[in-house]
């Protein structure tokens, strides 16, 4: 109790210098949160995109990004003839505006694609995007809601007018906030003659391997890979993720500089008193525990803050109406962890200098000038 | 617990023997050789002029220092020699200096309590030990205040609290009475030797003041850094 006690007045005589460590702690973890919360969303969100019905991929082999990746539409007609394959669905991806929004994400795909074949339909169906005409297309629900277009209504997208035949509901943002087209009139608008991929969906789990080596043997230009192994291995998610990671922990990195700074200037400021805990019987051990102390729970506060910042922060991006349908703000319970455990390690090596110099204190020297 | 005078007999539980002590890599001499015996439950005064080496003195046989040569043994081991100097400073010696150097913002009672937190003593023990001790100086209606609260006579009467707190056998008293004005000085040191005397507790003293020191069982005389006269 006591032990505690010395450690709040302490922090409590320099209330401004404390907040502002706390204050220091709060953004970082705020920012740390914020960002590999969005990033990571959107990774998750783009990788679901892939997997929606399937549980491989077929993409050309050594693009940088899928928008380029070119499939021709020859392999996949000989790849859905293959026993082994359930389904192989076409989808080709690309990006087009319009006017306030200059990135909506275009599917092309077919009306055997999962997207469309179980989607929740506001207005229009299945059956009307397989007869659509070539200028036809579908909203996802956020699309709609920001284009402001309704089923049968004309959106300019691009540098074409496109009639809406139906709008419909996804869980997924991008998908959400993205347009349909059917597959023939996406690869005439992107001037592309096969898709960027193809999703595929086995009869049997277990063929996994036997299919990836028959694509490899007959399609030398192409790759199949699980979507759990894609979203491992594809370098745009990889890049975005280390860039959250590392946005993060620079955040995260002047935070834990600003505690080591109140640490510093926590233990220069009270060395007799230092002096007289240790002519007092507290061991090496108990001084630095009182320096460890007040580190851990100025980073601790500044953690808790950082967590509703961090919160406030996400919701407040929810609600952006250019970021609907691409910003996932759903927040991780181990990212929370990982964020707060990373404020308290920050927070503890912030006041490791400290301590030890804590420790080398000399109470001799320091009491005797009175 | 009343302890009886102390006499010869008595086992020397603290020796200085030919201490030096110098500073700045030597060119500063404080202590010459310096020899001292003090008797379980003796009362010592060490008086001189200020830079006489008596605070210093007061360090080495503490464990707050180490001497450049000679020994310093309490209880008879010396120090700095495998000593376990963490159990000494909690359980062997009391310090008591000129500004009590008491923490501030924390109460009296927490502040006596701390060389307890340190030893690890139960707080129930603690806080009927502290009892004691806050009744004898007259301080129980002063425990729940902070430091800042509390008048010079006061705060002094609390490092003797807390200097005593873990029952150690020697209590070193660096000029304890030098901040008080005359009155409360007086009033402070018959406490402290008083206190000293009841708990059979050794009370090495350094101090300006002759007519206080005359009060003690002997009186030292430093001079540039040797003791010139035990009387």
């Amino acid at each position: 109790m006591i032990f505690l006690r010395l450690i709040l007045v302490n922090l409590a005589r320099h209330r401004i210098r404390t907040a502002i460590s706390i204050a220091g702690i709060a953004f970082s973890v705020a920012a740390m949160l914020t960002v590999v919360t969005v990033l990571e969303g959107a990774v998750g969100m783009f990788s679901s995109i892939l997997s929606s019905g399937s549980e491989m991929i077929v993409f050309e082999r050594n693009v940088s990004d899928l928008f380029f990746s070119d499939v021709p539409s020859a392999a996949r007609n000989l790849i859905a003839t293959w026993p082994i394959v359930s389904h192989a669905d076409p989808v080709l991806f690309g990006v087009v505006s319009s006017a306030d929004h200059p990135i909506i994400t275009c599917f092309g795909v077919t009306s055997a694609d999962a997207r469309i074949r179980d989607a929740n339909w506001i207005s229009g169906s299945a059956t009307e995007f397989e007869k659509a005409a070539g200028n036809s297309v579908v909203l996802g629900e956020r699309a709609a809601e920001f284009l402001g277009a309704s089923a049968g209504k004309d959106v300019p997208i691009g540098h074409g007018v496109f009639r809406v035949i139906g709008i419909i509901r996804t869980r997924n943002g991008f998908e959400d906030g993205g347009v349909f087209m059917p597959l023939q009139a996406a690869q005439k608008f992107f001037h592309k003659e096969g898709s960027s991929v193809i999703t595929i969906k086995l009869r049997q789990k277990e063929d996994t391997a036997v299919f990836k080596s028959q694509v490899h043997r007959e399609f030398p230009n192409l790759i199949a890979l699980e979507d759990s192994e894609f979203s491992r291995s594809y370098s745009q998610f990889k890049i975005l993720k280390a860039t959250a990671w590392a946005v993060g922990g620079c955040g995260l990195a002047l935070g834990g500089l600003g505690v080591a700074n109140t640490m510093i200037m926590s233990v220069f400021t009270r060395i007799r008193e230092i002096a007289i805990l240790r002519v007092n019987g507290f061991s090496n051990r108990q001084i630095a525990a009182t320096i460890f102390g007040e580190s851990a729970l100025v980073s601790t506060a500044g953690a808790l803050t950082g967590l509703v910042l961090g919160g406030l922060a996400l919701y407040a991006l929810k609600e952006v109406p250019a970021l609907h349908g691409y910003v996932d703000v759903t927040i991780r319970p181990m990212l929370m962890s990982i964020v707060v455990l990373l404020a308290l390690l920050t927070g503890i090596a912030g006041a490791l200098y400290p301590a030890a110099y804590a420790m080398r204190i000399k109470a001799a020297e320091a009491l005797r000038f009175e | 617990m009343m302890s009886q005078e102390p006499t010869s007999l008595d086992p020397a539980v603290i020796q200085a023997i030919n201490v030096w002590k110098s500073y700045d890599q030597g060119t500063i001499t404080v202590l010459n050789g310096v020899d001292l015996e003090a008797r379980k439950g003796e009362a010592v005064a060490l008086c001189g002029p200020s830079g006489c080496g008596k605070s210093t003195l007061l360090h080495l046989i503490g464990g707050l220092d180490h001497p450049n040569a000679g020994s310093v043994k309490v209880n008879g081991a010396e120090l700095g020699r495998g000593r376990d100097m963490v159990h000494f400073m909690r359980h062997e010696i009391g310090f008591i200096f000129q500004l009590h150097n008491l923490v501030p913002d924390l109460t009296m009672e927490e502040n006596c309590l701390l060389p307890a937190v340190a030893a690890g003593t139960r707080r129930t023990e603690a806080l009927h030990r502290l009892g004691e001790l806050a009744d004898r100086t007259g301080l129980t209606h002063r425990m729940k205040h902070r430091i800042q609260k509390l008048s010079g006579g006061e705060r002094q009467r609390t490092a003797i609290c807390r200097a005593l707190m873990n029952r150690p056998g020697i209590l070193l008293a660096d000029e304890p009475t030098g901040s008080l004005d005359e009155k409360t000085s007086s009033v402070v040191f018959k406490l402290l030797l008083d206190l000293a005397h009841t708990e059979n507790v050794t009370l090495l003293m350094a101090t300006h003041d002759r007519h206080l020191a005359a009060a003690c069982d002997r009186v030292l005389e430093m001079h540039d850094g040797h003791i010139r006269t035990d009387r």
